[in-house]
């Protein structure tokens, strides 16, 4: 005992402003007019890949603000990162295993 | 040294140094579950991002039977339950009881109405013939592709588990709506109100990700 902080129990919780997640939650919706929008103007190629970047920043948003991980400790930080980066190793390996296939046709 | 030690409010347990010790545990218990909801979702979305790059034509004609206005609604109706959510713990935080209630309400009602948009696309495909797998019958719903059976399997898996997850977070919002009500939550304990909150963030997040892969590139 005796290593309380000079705040004592109480308080310690960061508040996030009101108004942050207003501004959050607004630009959600804009980026979801704008994932919509860029869907019609049919990009080809490029639809997917614009639409996941949208996504993407969408999530990071979410992840920061309403989730609170920008105001969060580091061990949550780093088990969001450690689960994040397990992700990208599964699709990693398995779009390696997947794209380098040599398709051969059977003789039988 | 317990004996008059005023610093160890009621709500924390002997075993917690003190108030923040005990939320910051909890809150780390439910990130582990958040990683691992990732990397179960993950699992789903490498799935259909890779047999997606073999059969983009047989894709392409399942995404078709999807109706994007109601993605699109229903995506606009998670957000406005996360802003919610997050709202609910932040008159939580401030001590104004009444509004988290009715926060807190507003996002079970969200929830309800994702809920209801998801049961009419569902009752629309099951109407249709849409079922997932060896279920759809190519003759029946004239497939130009014989394994469409395979965009319905990985639509209703993810959809369906995704919905699952909605449910669930319904409840978990309804227990915590139903303690703040009864005045179990004051701005130095909310443990439980945060936990469900971020599982509920984490069901936006992945639908985030869902509308665009369903519905829009296909």
């Amino acid at each position: 005992m005796g290593n309380h902080n000079s705040h004592g129990t109480t308080h310690t919780h960061h508040i996030v402003p009101f108004k942050i997640y207003m501004m959050t939650a607004g630009a959600l919706f804009i980026l979801t007019f704008a994932t919509v929008g860029f869907h019609q103007m049919h990009l080809g190629s490029l639809a997917a890949p614009v639409a996941f970047l949208i996504a993407s920043v969408k999530a990071a948003l979410v992840l920061l603000y309403f989730m609170g991980l920008k105001y969060d400790n580091l061990m949550n930080r780093v088990i969001f990162g450690t689960a994040f980066f397990f992700l990208l190793l599964l699709f990693a390996i398995c779009a390696l295993d997947i794209w380098t296939r040599i398709s051969e046709i059977s003789t039988l | 040294m317990s004996t008059g030690n005023t610093t160890h409010a009621s709500h924390v347990a002997h075993h917690f140094r003190d108030s923040e010790h005990q939320f910051d545990s909890a809150k780390q218990g439910i990130w582990l579950f958040m990683a691992t909801e990732i990397l179960m979702f993950g699992g789903l979305f490498v799935a259909y991002i890779i047999f997606h790059a073999i059969y983009p034509e047989m894709f392409a004609e399942g995404a078709s039977h999807l109706d994007w206005k109601m993605g699109f609604l229903n995506t606009l109706v998670l957000i406005f339950s996360s802003l919610t959510m997050a709202l609910g713990i932040h008159f939580i935080q401030v001590g104004q009881q009444k509004k988290a209630v009715v926060s807190l309400a507003l996002t079970i009602l969200c929830g309800a109405i994702f809920m209801v948009v998801k049961y009419l696309e569902y009752t629309h495909k099951f109407h249709l013939g849409l079922f997932p797998g060896r279920f759809l019958n190519p003759e029946v719903v004239h497939a130009t592709h014989q394994n469409l059976g395979m965009y319905f399997g990985l639509y209703f898996c993810m959809t369906g588990l995704h919905g699952t997850h909605v449910l669930i977070g319904m409840g978990l919002i309804t227990w915590v709506m139903i303690k703040t009500i009864k005045g179990d939550f004051n701005p130095e304990y909310f443990t439980p109100v945060e936990g469900v909150g971020i599982f509920w963030h984490i069901v936006d997040l992945i639908w985030i990700f869902l509308f665009p892969l369903l519905y829009l590139v296909g």
